[in-house]
């Protein structure tokens, strides 16, 4: 039977690694993700996990032992943050590039310099072009829900899932959260099959120099060069969003829990007025939109789920009607603007959606943000959209500017 | 599975362990050894004796027989089977001669 128990953000992922009985796990412990690794070894101590617990001296040793196992056909677990994550970048590449399903947990931390252990999404934001899967939770059952999730769809198209949450704001705080019943998962999430067998009987040479042009194997068949293969990682991440939407569906189904698939919508059927955001702070923001409905503003909340691959269809259709577009974004792309809004504008190039759009970077380093900011925020974009000014916008939210 | 997925048994880049996998990768290369058999210690003495063109080879290219043959298929025209031999029985040549007023 399903039960219910009052844990951490970080309880809530090692509970998911519990139920989904992974064969490897490596992980370096860091602020704000240490509770979990903790909480793993645990497990493993007492046999609750049955699973190889590789220790490592460092973030980038703790992936390599993952791309290793995970080609072998191990299902395997690690999570990390900021830094950590950071000194992980090759290795995520290799990752999705091998096309193996791994699953990490990235618990979101503010990246130095100058230091911060601190919530925002700025580590695992700028790991968004390494070819994985990214989803947000806003809050801990989600957790432990998408957790589950991520094995399915990782090991059906074969790309890495990093699962993000935000550091303390949700890995340190204690929730209720409904523990899925392990026959359940089971029959949820079959065994994992590598895409490719290797073997001392199958040996195989794994990704040796790929040249810029097609080549002919030793058969005469002509094979993938490089850019071929960059192809498929690219194709094969777009089609998951199909499978991402399927497994939500199936999910919800067997657990009685709809997360959305690739977004989340708060009160938006009659809205006109969109607040947009990832994570624990588009949570923030639907109390934000229940406070201006009762100042007599249509407002509502489009929450994003998934980052990679960008939910393009989804995000078009619900700001069909927005009058206009707010976005609080805990990420910045250094040089242009908050970092999810420079996509958004993009997905929304040549929808027809012309409203304009300001964004707020938001909780920097853990800076708080109240739900009460969110409002007055939205009231003072209001004011100027409705004084005529079309201008998009970006405003660095409770920040001194000069 | 997409579609693009379905056309190579492979999505990862990953190959068989064979001969010519690669392609055949002794066309990189614009020199070419050469023995003098005349010069060369096995073929000489008619004895296996020396070999260190096969031992210092890095692409294993060259047999350990007599006479010692290399395959030039996949030979990279590095030069250190010539380097390494103490008969100088190997001298590198060019594949083409190139006309040297282009």
């Amino acid at each position: 039977m399903s039960h219910c128990e009052l844990i951490t953000g970080n309880e809530a992922a090692a509970y998911a690694v519990k139920l989904v009985k992974p064969h490897v796990i490596a992980a370096y412990p860091i602020t704000p993700q240490t509770s979990l690794s903790e909480k793993i070894s645990l497990y493993i101590e007492s046999g609750e996990i049955k699973a190889e617990y590789v220790t490592v001296e460092s973030e980038h040793s703790a992936m390599t032992v993952l791309i290793s196992a995970s080609t072998m056909g191990a299902r395997t677990f690690t999570a990390t943050s900021a830094n950590g994550l950071l000194y992980m970048h090759e290795q995520l590449h290799w990752a999705a590039g091998s096309r193996l399903p791994i699953v990490m947990c990235c618990v979101n931390r503010g990246v130095g310099a100058p230091w911060s252990i601190f919530n925002d999404q700025q580590d695992s934001f700028s790991q968004r072009d390494a070819g994985w899967i990214q989803m947000y939770c806003r809050n801990n059952q989600e957790i432990i829900d998408t957790v589950i999730q991520a094995y399915r769809i990782a090991e059906e198209v074969y790309i890495p899932v990093m699962v993000c949450y935000d550091g303390f704001i949700l890995s340190h705080t204690m929730m209720p959260v409904e523990i899925p019943e392990e026959s359940l998962v089971q029959e949820f999430l079959p065994p994992y099959t590598p895409h490719t067998e290797i073997s001392p009987e199958s040996p195989k040479t794994v990704n040796p120099v790929f040249f810029p042009w097609r080549r002919e194997n030793h058969e005469g068949v002509l094979c993938d060069g490089y850019m071929e293969k960059r192809y498929k990682l690219q194709d094969a991440l777009l089609h998951s969003a199909d499978i991402i939407r399927r497994t939500n569906r199936d999910f919800a189904a067997m657990f009685g829990r709809d997360w959305g698939g690739m977004t989340w919508e708060y009160r938006t059927d009659d809205a006109d007025i969109f607040i947009v955001g990832m994570g624990s702070l588009a949570m923030e923001a639907t109390v934000a939109a229940d406070e201006l409905r009762r100042g007599g503003i249509r407002a509502g909340v489009l929450g994003i789920r998934v980052f990679r691959p960008f939910p393009c269809r989804e995000v078009a259709d619900a700001l069909r009607g927005a009058r206009a577009i707010i976005v609080f974004e805990k990420c910045v792309s250094y040089g242009q603007t908050g970092g999810f809004s420079t996509d958004l504008k993009a997905a929304l190039y040549g929808t027809g959606i012309t409203a304009p759009l300001h964004n707020y970077v938001a909780g920097l380093g853990g800076r708080d943000v109240k739900a009460r900011e969110l409002t007055e925020a939205v009231e003072g974009s209001l004011t100027a959209i409705d004084g005529g000014d079309g201008e998009h916008k970006t405003v660095w939210l409770n920040c001194f500017t000069g | 599975m997409t579609a693009m997925e379905k056309k190579d048994p492979f999505i990862a880049g990953i190959c068989i362990p064979a001969v010519g996998e690669a392609g055949k990768t002794g066309d990189w290369s614009d020199l070419k050894p050469v023995i003098d058999q005349a010069k060369c210690i096995p073929a000489s003495k008619n004895k296996p004796a020396c070999f260190l063109c096969w031992l210092y080879c890095p692409d294993a290219v060259v047999t350990m027989t007599i006479p010692v043959t290399i395959d030039l298929d996949y030979c990279k025209g590095c030069g250190i089977c010539a380097e390494e031999c103490p008969a100088n029985a190997i001298k590198m040549v060019r594949k083409v001669e190139c006309d040297e007023s282009l």
